[in-house]
């Protein structure tokens, strides 16, 4: 404790930092999951073996992979860049089964009723596919955005300040408070972005809720 | 006028569903395609606004025939009901029934307001219009359907087993309003069902399918259950069946209909 409240003042910007470099990552991670999930939905030759890839991403060690990135992107090894590149890679490939998933459970029947209506097929991805693939979308990105808090400690290895400083000094020096604190704030930073994604997630879809609640008082014919 | 000209469909697992079929669907009247599972009647239906692509042959509305149109723009011209509603889930009541419009490009207010009368229209209170299709018992989220269907304006409704998924009390009054509907409104209206009595009470003229399509027999509903074309229609439309088969008795003076079970049904006037 002795450690914590001569240090306290330094944790506000560890968390920032910390934030810096995984909500881009998280971001970017759905941005690129999700258009792979669907291709992986709508093409299945394509999607077998793009899944198959993309969950081989994750086996790879982070060790090897920080190396990797700046050789084949041309960034410096030790930048913010890499980071986010490194974090993005993993996300990616957590996040694109459960985005294939999240299309599968689109109701064939809806969907078909909605072409039958006439919107068009690009149309049809934003109004109803997308917006029905949420729920099961939600799910994935709370898994992918817990994991990629963890992950970002490992930054710390290539100079990238974050919670994981608090992992590395303290272990170097140690400082088992200061250890804990990392843990114990890498934590509450994971549960926080995920209550968010719980959040978004609600806001995102009304009638679930809406649905549930009419069910229960059943509105006569 | 909706003309199916010698048109077959075979998928590519080598299932035949519908084998040189040709129909003249007239105008401003109501003809029901009534067969069972396995007739190919659906598929008939989807042939109409593309969403099935005939084998061979071709469907004319109004002697152009649909292959030469823009799909989406011709399903957007015709008034599609299908079992379940097929409403948006995600959608509120309202934006389902203005869907079509919006996606032409009407204004999303003018589409509302146009919504919350055609709710009117079809017996629903516009108060549900904000709530979501799963708040809505089975019976209203088909009438949310006829309303979604209404809401172009198009000439063609296709109707597929609109009324098939409610309890035969609600499938009734779902289907004296479409007629009510129908006689404002004098639209061209395919139906499909596979409940022969449904087809009997909506149709002008009835379409009686076997599997593949073949027609086994077609004309108003009289006909089919005063001379049925053969066993099969005779089995299918029940025409032996004692509910069918009504006699006379006279009681205290007045005729008496019953039926082939000796149950009195009704009174001759």
């Amino acid at each position: 404790m002795k450690w914590l409240s001569a240090n306290w003042h330094q944790i506000p910007a560890l968390i920032g930092d910390h934030m810096t470099l995984c909500v881009p990552a998280i971001l970017l991670s759905i941005l690129i999951a999700v258009p792979i999930g669907r291709l992986a939905h709508r093409h299945r030759l394509v999607g077998g073996p793009l899944l198959g890839f993309a969950a081989l991403l994750y086996a790879i060690p982070a060790l090897p992979l920080l190396i990797v990135i700046p050789v084949v992107f041309g960034i410096p090894l030790r930048s913010m860049a890499t980071m986010v590149v490194a974090l993005t890679v993993y996300g990616v490939a957590l996040l694109v089964r459960t985005a294939a998933d999240a299309f599968a459970a689109v109701d064939r029947d809806v969907h078909d009723a909605a072409l039958a209506v006439g919107h068009s097929p690009t149309s049809v991805f934003w109004r109803v596919d997308l917006p029905l693939a949420v729920p099961v979308l939600v799910s994935g990105i709370r898994v992918m955005t817990v994991s990629t808090v963890s992950l970002v400690t490992i930054g710390a290895l290539i100079g990238q300040s974050g919670l994981g400083v608090l992992l590395t000094d303290g272990f170097q020096r140690g400082i088992a408070a200061e250890v804990a604190t990392g843990v114990i704030l890498t934590v509450v930073v994971a549960l926080l972005l995920d209550a968010v994604v719980i959040g978004l997630g609600r806001i995102a879809t009304p009638w679930i809720r809406a649905g549930r609640a009419g069910r229960r008082q059943a509105v006569p014919s | 006028m909706i003309e199916f000209q010698h048109v077959s469909k075979t998928y590519h697992t080598g299932t035949v569903a519908v084998s040189d079929f040709s129909l003249v669907v007239p105008s401003h009247h109501i003809t029901v395609l009534v067969g069972s599972s396995g007739s190919g009647k659906t598929t008939l239906l989807r042939m109409v606004n593309r969403m099935v692509e005939p084998t061979s042959g071709a469907v004319l509305i109004d002697q152009e025939t649909v292959a030469a149109k823009n799909a989406v723009a011709l399903r957007r011209s015709i008034g599609y009901v299908m079992q379940q509603g097929g409403l948006l889930p995600h959608r509120t009541v309202v934006d389902n029934v203005a869907t079509v419009p919006v996606l032409n490009g009407v204004a999303r207010r003018t589409a509302r307001r146009d919504a919350m009368s055609l709710l009117e229209r079809v017996g629903l209170d516009p108060s549900l219009g904000k709530r979501y299709p799963g708040e809505l018992s089975g019976g209203q989220q088909q009438r949310v359907g006829v309303a979604r269907a209404l809401a172009a304006d198009p000439n063609i409704l296709l109707m597929d087993e609109p009324f098939g998924a409610v309890d035969p009390i609600v499938r009734r009054e779902l289907q004296d309003e479409l007629l009510r509907l129908q006689a404002d409104l004098g639209k061209t209206i395919l139906f499909v069902t596979h409940d022969i009595d449904e087809a009997f009470r909506l149709a002008d003229e009835v379409v009686v399918l076997r599997e593949r399509a073949l027609v086994a027999q077609q004309g108003v509903a009289a006909e089919i259950l005063a001379a049925p074309a053969d066993d099969f229609v005779r089995t299918f439309v029940g025409a032996d069946q004692a509910g069918r088969v009504l006699s006379t008795r006279m009681v205290s003076g007045r005729a008496v209909a019953v039926d082939g079970t000796g149950r009195v049904v009704g009174v001759l006037e």
